[in-house]
């Protein structure tokens, strides 16, 4: 067993991939090509059982958000959750690494994917998590 | 279509909406059972299928509802879904007397809401011992909720109107928007006392509150509450050997519909209350035998204000990306061409959410029956009321005036 100085990672989420290059994964129906962030029995749009895991663009832009003010404990705010339409593909996420406020969140914005850390537990383990960012134009 | 195939409500309740501290749920649901049934002069003796809501309670509201007004041994269907609870027991009750099993329905929604805080959301916190640990379906460390986008549903309708502003390329200032359809609501339910709020608000005061999820405010967010609503329902057959009276004040359901939305590309991301609602509203149209433009007025899903703009385009009153010009017209004001929400709507009558779908018909028939009283919609005919649980179940009912 080799020890390494960068401590263990481990994804918010098992559809996100971490490494050098983050990005997210979806399951794909094989027949109608449905995406799902989650495992399904059926495909929900046409009922095919076949799914291929798929890697969903990393850029895409903001369709819809809102700024939320309250939330349950241990939720910084106010923080912008959004709908990310990457390439086709609808992505729930918060927006990072901007004012929270409606004067730097727009509707149509670029972002791109972005991770941050969620903190270490008592392994020495590092949570990873993931959200928008501006894309500067 | 034959007398035993027509559907008409014989007598409705609502209770007062707001604070009841010394009234359980089993003390406000049978409050609205016997007004509806005294309403339809009728007793539980009549009734042969009832039909409960209530999401929050311990289970089997219907039977502790019986042993409260008439245990008669009568199927009971407890019912949940969502904030279309109310809307779904109606249902439920329609089909049995559609169905020819009973002649007399009973359907009742009730909900003890007062000071509960934010609902949806509210993921756990992490355990006490401090490992990240991959749990459930997405093999999350954490909550998701708030780390990867919203679930309160303030949040989730804000992003619903913010999204049908994107789609049809709004150029204006969206809060102010949202915040002018708030005042119309506030504005209306000062004319009902049954609402929980009957303050008018200016746009300043409802602007000025605090900001709960951009762009709503804390009035633009439907109101927790108290109260219960209850409908008996009866066939065309049975009516005919009844008062002329009870024949006179009986009011047609023209259309009962219940949708659940089908598969679109971003539904699993952000709900999709538009689809099921457009589907509903197309579907009771046609059985009413009915347009938009032959609607006297419309209670709609406004739990939040956000929400509300969306079914004015989902429920045909405007061309469709016209909901925005719809609002500026004036239209959905209480003396526009098609008033919206004249009972104040669950922004401000309120929002007992298993009362809700029955209370918005409640609403609807003091109009036609031209028991409106000092907010009466003059000459009023012809009503829809429109609920959505999200998940989602959008319940749609049209009503009309009896020929009688
Ligand atoms: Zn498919």
């Amino acid at each position: 067993m080799t020890s390494t100085d960068a401590p263990a990672q481990v994804p918010l989420v098992d559809y996100l991939v971490l490494g050098d290059d983050p990005h997210l994964l979806a399951y794909e129906c094989a027949s109608c090509g449905a995406r799902y962030f989650d495992r399904r029995n059926a495909c929900a749009a046409c009922f095919d059982t076949e799914f291929t895991r798929v890697r969903i663009p990393s850029e895409g832009v903001v369709r819809t958000f809102t700024i939320v003010a309250y939330a349950a404990p241990g939720i910084p705010v106010p923080f912008v959750s959004a709908v990310v339409d990457c390439d086709g593909t609808s992505v729930r996420g918060n927006l990072i690494n901007v004012e929270a406020d409606p004067d730097h969140v727009r509707l149509g914005m670029k972002v791109r994917l972005a991770t941050y850390s969620l903190g270490t537990d008592d392994n020495g383990t590092e949570a990873i998590g993931f959200g928008f960012e501006p894309v500067e134009s | 279509m034959s007398a035993s195939d027509e559907i008409w409500i014989l007598g409705i309740n609502m209770t007062k909406f707001g604070k009841h501290p010394d009234l359980d749920v089993v003390d406000l649901g049978a409050e609205a059972i016997m007004g509806a049934l005294a309403d339809a002069g009728m007793t539980m003796r009549d009734v042969g299928i009832l039909a409960a809501g209530n999401l929050m309670g311990g289970g089997g509201i219907g039977q502790q509802l019986q042993k409260q007004v008439g245990q008669t041994g009568i199927p009971v269907f407890n019912v949940s879904n969502a904030c279309a609870t109310g809307a779904t027991a109606l249902r439920t009750a329609i089909m049995a007397v559609k169905a020819g099993e009973v002649d007399v329905g009973l359907a009742v929604g009730v909900e003890k809401l007062a000071g509960a805080g934010l609902l949806g959301g509210g993921g756990k916190s992490k355990s006490d011992e401090n490992v990240w640990e991959p749990k459930g379906r997405y093999g999350a460390v954490a909550p998701t909720d708030g780390r990867i986008g919203t679930d309160t549903m303030p949040g989730v309708f804000a992003q619903v109107g913010m999204e049908y502003l994107n789609d049809h390329t709004y150029g204006g200032e969206p809060f102010e928007l949202f915040a002018k359809i708030s005042q119309k609501n506030h504005s209306h339910s000062t004319l009902n006392p049954l609402a929980a709020y009957t303050k008018e608000m200016s746009l300043e005061q409802i602007m000025g509150d605090i900001m709960i999820a951009y762009p709503n405010t804390r009035p633009m967010c439907s109101a927790n509450c108290d109260g219960a609503a209850a409908a008996v329902v009866v066939n065309g057959e049975k009516l005919k050997t009844l008062s002329l009276e009870q024949q006179r004040r009986a009011v047609k359901v023209s259309a009962s519909v219940l949708t659940t939305d089908p598969w679109q590309e971003a539904c699993q991301i952000l709900p999709d209350v538009n689809t099921l609602t457009r589907n509903a509203a197309k579907q009771a149209y046609e059985q009413a035998g009915v347009g938009p433009d032959d609607l006297d007025l419309v209670e709609l899903h406004d739990c939040f204000a956000t929400a509300e703009l969306v079914h004015y385009d989902n429920l045909m009153l405007c061309e469709e990306g016209g909901a925005v010009d719809f609002f500026e017209s004036g239209a959905p004001w209480r003396d526009g061409r098609l008033p919206v929400n004249v009972s104040g709507g669950l922004q401000s009558k309120g929002h007992p959410i298993s009362a809700t779908g029955i209370a918005n018909i409640w609403e609807v028939c003091q109009h036609v029956r031209g028991e409106g009283g000092p907010r009466q919609i003059e000459g009023a005919k012809v009503g829809l009321a429109h609920v959505i649980g999200l998940g989602s179940a959008c319940g749609i009912h049209v009503l009309e005036k009896s020929a009688a």
